[in-house]
């Protein structure tokens, strides 16, 4: 793993390339590296990375930190299998803003995760060559794994609420059977 | 009519020459009718539950879509609602042929976060359980695909020693299939008096096994004119599809992070790794037949070294307590009662934490907000970034082709779609 | 086109009444002159209806419909341990015109069910259908926004739990749905609506169906049942 000078020296270099704003910050975690960017410069931060030596986008894959903002971020994992070196290169966006760059023209893995993240985040790759719904029915409205998204899921029959009356597959809360049946 | 001896059907299959085949397919004429395809997702050839939209001229596949979310269960989001201990059955049941990778991948993301040591024993008993599962996920590997091929009898001998590798996991835990064995800071219990003897027993029928299977396929003509040559793709190609694992070992790379980046102890062990020459689908198959080979001598290099000691971290703040501490320590009750109730509380950050599968890297990537339950857990599973290289493989290539290519990528549904 | 369902008899202490000595029946505490009355009262059987159950029941083509986990023990069933082949139910068709009994092992996403509700449709009658494993009967270890329990969209006959169920526990569950295909055919929801059969609805016909089932003939509107 690049240490933490290492990575200093990364953001330096990528400073140094692609202008002051492109690199927001730098984090060094449990021994391991990560850069924060500008939204706008990952296609260019990615390219200079690889001919630093990171020529493996290993995972792209989207967080949502709901309450802080920008809330969506994009994580994009970097190996460098001669150096035996990885970095992560992250990224946010806000909500109403969601437009990232993609990636996929110059890292072909890129192509289904990214659909992935739009998927579950919202976040939208411009450029991406098939930006649709991968995981969830195409026609599905919302995006499941923003935290504010509900769970969902059955309500669970307990004995007490089927001795009550309380027909489960309704809600739990509902009129029982009998009073239906008046109707 | 004379006798045929088994020297004269072994000097037969020494004679078969299967690098003539036939010639190249040309390029599509352009009034060629095009025909689109549904396969799936209910379909005997898919492993699982994969759509394929397959577009084809003639028999000849042209242009191939996959789609996927057919058994999408919302792990990562549930987990998220879950503390980390609960987590772990979840996590799991992702990869459902891999699953002591699932909770390793997990467990691992968790004490990186945590900065828990593994004791050495129980990273011994990782490292067996976890090539045991290796092996069994080539075994029905290698039933499934040669079922998809029409090499029936294969199949039930591969059940026959999965049997054996379940017997040996009930043995230690309790359970067949997502056994909960792995938890964070060590494994849930030692092994029992009598295992060892057991895996013993294994390890000695497990590489004859291998060679009973080998001898039904690796000279049978019809095998290995739909295996050799076929449906090749280079290693770059790979690479810049993000493709791990075995298929980009059969491409020529070498890469494994057993050996590159080693984790829970794996650089104790002298073991190979298998890399094919040309990238076919022969090759696919003869890395990973050798692959259970090799996994054989790192269990048993494991268990002639394992070490004594616990098996758990004995950090009480993430570890459950012995029971019998229970009865005379009130702190381990209290210990005890916090970490079935809240769970144990990580400390905020993200960490990515990448191990090798049988399919290739899974990574789990934890979030950490300070609480007891994960704020993110994404699965970087090697099935959903291999299937993109589907297309640049069958491409140009008859559709008997693509069945052999979607057998040897082995994709596992359940990890595609999550 | 007219739907027709059975009449559908008794109130809901009758039907208590069925299901504890249909659970009988299952068990085997049922005998001699107990259950020639039982056999009597519930099912009008000739000797041919009861040849051609026993015939069925020995002979279900199982669907090839692996999802999930569970699709993996199922396979095991089918391995030399517990060989499915004993019993005769190792010819697993893939087509559902084909088979009669689906199981459906493993988790069913929200993008999956409709696909499998035309599978069941398109299997011919009589068709059976068992729900293996804790996520296909019940939400199982995921109670979220993407999985569907098997009952909200299609009637099963036997629910298998376990995660996954052991092979054995498959077995049974499959010996005993051969028990009840041999002697009471319609026990279950069958018996419980009303109801010969399902029915194949393509996309473009729902609306019509709709409209007609609310006028049709002995339709049940579930009154009286318990949870109804």
């Amino acid at each position: 793993m690049p240490d933490a000078p290492g990575t200093e020296l990364l953001a330096q270099d990528l400073r140094e390339a692609h202008g002051d704003d492109a690199v927001v910050g730098t984090e060094f975690f449990r021994d391991k590296g990560a850069i924060l960017i500008a939204p706008t410069a990952i296609g260019d931060v990615l390219e200079t990375l690889r001919g630093k030596g990171f020529k493996h986008l290993m995972s792209v894959h989207g967080v949502d930190y709901y309450p802080h903002e920008p809330r969506l971020g994009v994580h994009y994992e970097l190996l460098d299998r001669d150096a035996l070196d990885r970095l992560a290169i992250k990224l946010r966006v806000p909500l109403d803003a969601p437009n990232v760059p993609s990636v996929t023209p110059a890292w072909p893995t890129a192509n289904h995760q990214e659909r992935e993240v739009y998927d579950m985040f919202g976040v939208v790759f411009d450029g991406h060559p098939d930006l649709r719904r991968i995981l969830m029915p195409e026609d599905y409205e919302g995006h499941p794994q923003r935290r504010d998204f509900p769970l969902g899921g059955e309500p669970v029959l307990f004995t007490a609420a089927e001795t009550a009356g309380k027909d489960y597959t309704i809600g739990a809360d509902q009129p029982s059977g009998s009073e239906k049946a008046k109707r | 009519m004379t006798d045929v001896t088994t020297a004269d059907y072994r000097s037969g299959e020494e004679r078969i020459d299967v690098t003539q085949r036939v010639q190249a397919l040309p390029a599509p004429a352009p009034d060629q009718e095009l025909l689109t395809l549904n396969m799936g997702p209910h379909h005997p050839a898919t492993h699982g539950v994969l759509r394929l939209l397959v577009t084809l001229e003639a028999e000849v596949v042209r242009d191939l879509k996959p789609i996927i979310g057919y058994v999408h269960t919302g792990i990562e989001k549930t987990v998220e609602d879950k503390s980390y201990w609960k987590g772990i059955p979840v996590i799991e049941r992702m990869d459902y042929l891999a699953y002591y990778f699932n909770a390793m991948a997990f467990c691992g993301a968790t004490e990186t976060l945590l900065q828990v040591e593994v004791p050495k024993r129980a990273q011994y008993l990782r490292v067996i359980h976890m090539e045991l599962n290796r092996i069994m996920s080539h075994l029905v590997w290698l039933g499934t695909s040669m079922l998809d091929l029409g090499a029936v009898t294969v199949w039930w001998y591969c059940f026959r020693e999965r049997e054996t590798i379940l017997d040996l996991f009930e043995y230690s835990s309790g359970q067949r299939m997502h056994t909960r064995y792995f938890q964070v800071g060590g494994v849930m219990e030692d092994i029992p008096a009598g295992w060892d003897k057991k895996l013993r027993e294994f390890i000695k029928i497990m590489p004859e096994a291998i060679d009973q299977y080998l001898d039904l396929l690796n000279r049978n003509e019809i095998a290995l004119r739909r295996m050799y040559g076929t449906c090749p793709l280079d290693a770059a190609t790979l690479e810049g599809l993000g493709v791990t694992g075995p298929l980009l070992r059969a491409a020529g790379n070498p890469w494994d992070l057993r050996k590159a980046m080693p984790y829970s102890s794996y650089e104790d062990f002298d073991f190979k790794i298998p890399v094919g020459s040309r990238g076919d689908n022969y090759d696919r198959f003869a890395v990973r037949m050798q692959e259970m080979k090799e996994s054989v001598k790192i269990i048993e290099q494991a268990l002639d070294g394992l070490p004594e000691g616990p098996v758990i971290t004995d950090d009480r703040k993430v570890a459950l307590p012995p029971r019998h501490e229970l009865a005379t320590s009130m702190e381990a009750l209290i210990h005890h009662f916090k970490l079935v109730t809240e769970g144990f509380r990580v400390p905020p950050g993200e960490v990515y934490f990448p191990i090798e599968g049988p399919r290739g890297e899974y990574g789990v990537f934890m979030r950490s907000d300070g609480s007891s339950k994960p704020a993110r857990v994404h699965m970087r599973d090697p099935s959903f970034v291999n299937l993109q290289a589907t297309l640049p493989m069958v491409k140009d290539a008859y559709i008997a082709d693509l069945i052999t290519t979607l057998a040897m990528m082995d994709p596992v549904l359940g990890g595609v779609d999550r | 086109m007219e739907i027709v369902k059975r009449e559908k008899a008794g109130t809901p202490e009758d039907f208590r009444v069925r299901q504890l000595r249909a659970q009988q029946m299952l068990r085997g505490d049922l005998e001699g002159d107990d259950l020639e009355q039982y056999v009597q009262e519930r099912v009008i059987t000739t000797t041919l209806d009861r040849a051609a159950n026993w015939a069925r029941g020995n002979s279900l083509f199982p669907a090839t419909f692996g999802l999930a986990c569970c699709a993996i023990e199922m396979m095991s069933v089918v391995g030399a341990r517990l060989d499915i082949a004993r019993f005769g139910f190792e010819a697993f068709r893939a087509s559902p015109r084909q088979a009669d009994l689906l199981i459906l092992s493993g988790r069913i996403s929200i993008k999956m069910a409709p696909v499998v509700r035309r599978i069941y449709d398109q299997m011919l009658d009589p068709k059976y259908a068992i729900a293996m494993g804790a996520c296909s009967s019940s939400m199982g270890v995921f109670n979220n926004y993407a999985i569907v329990p098997a009952d909200k969209f299609l009637p099963v006959d036997v629910h298998v739990p376990g995660c996954p169920p052991r092979p054995e526990a498959l077995m049974h569950g499959i010996l005993k749905l051969r028990s009840m295909v041999h002697s009471d055919p319609t026990m279950g929801w069958r018996e419980r609506y009303g109801a010969e059969s399902t029915v194949e609805v393509l996309p473009d016909e729902g609306e019509r169906l709709r409209a007609e089932h609310a006028a049709a003939v002995n339709v049940s509107d579930g009154e009286g049942f318990p949870g109804a």
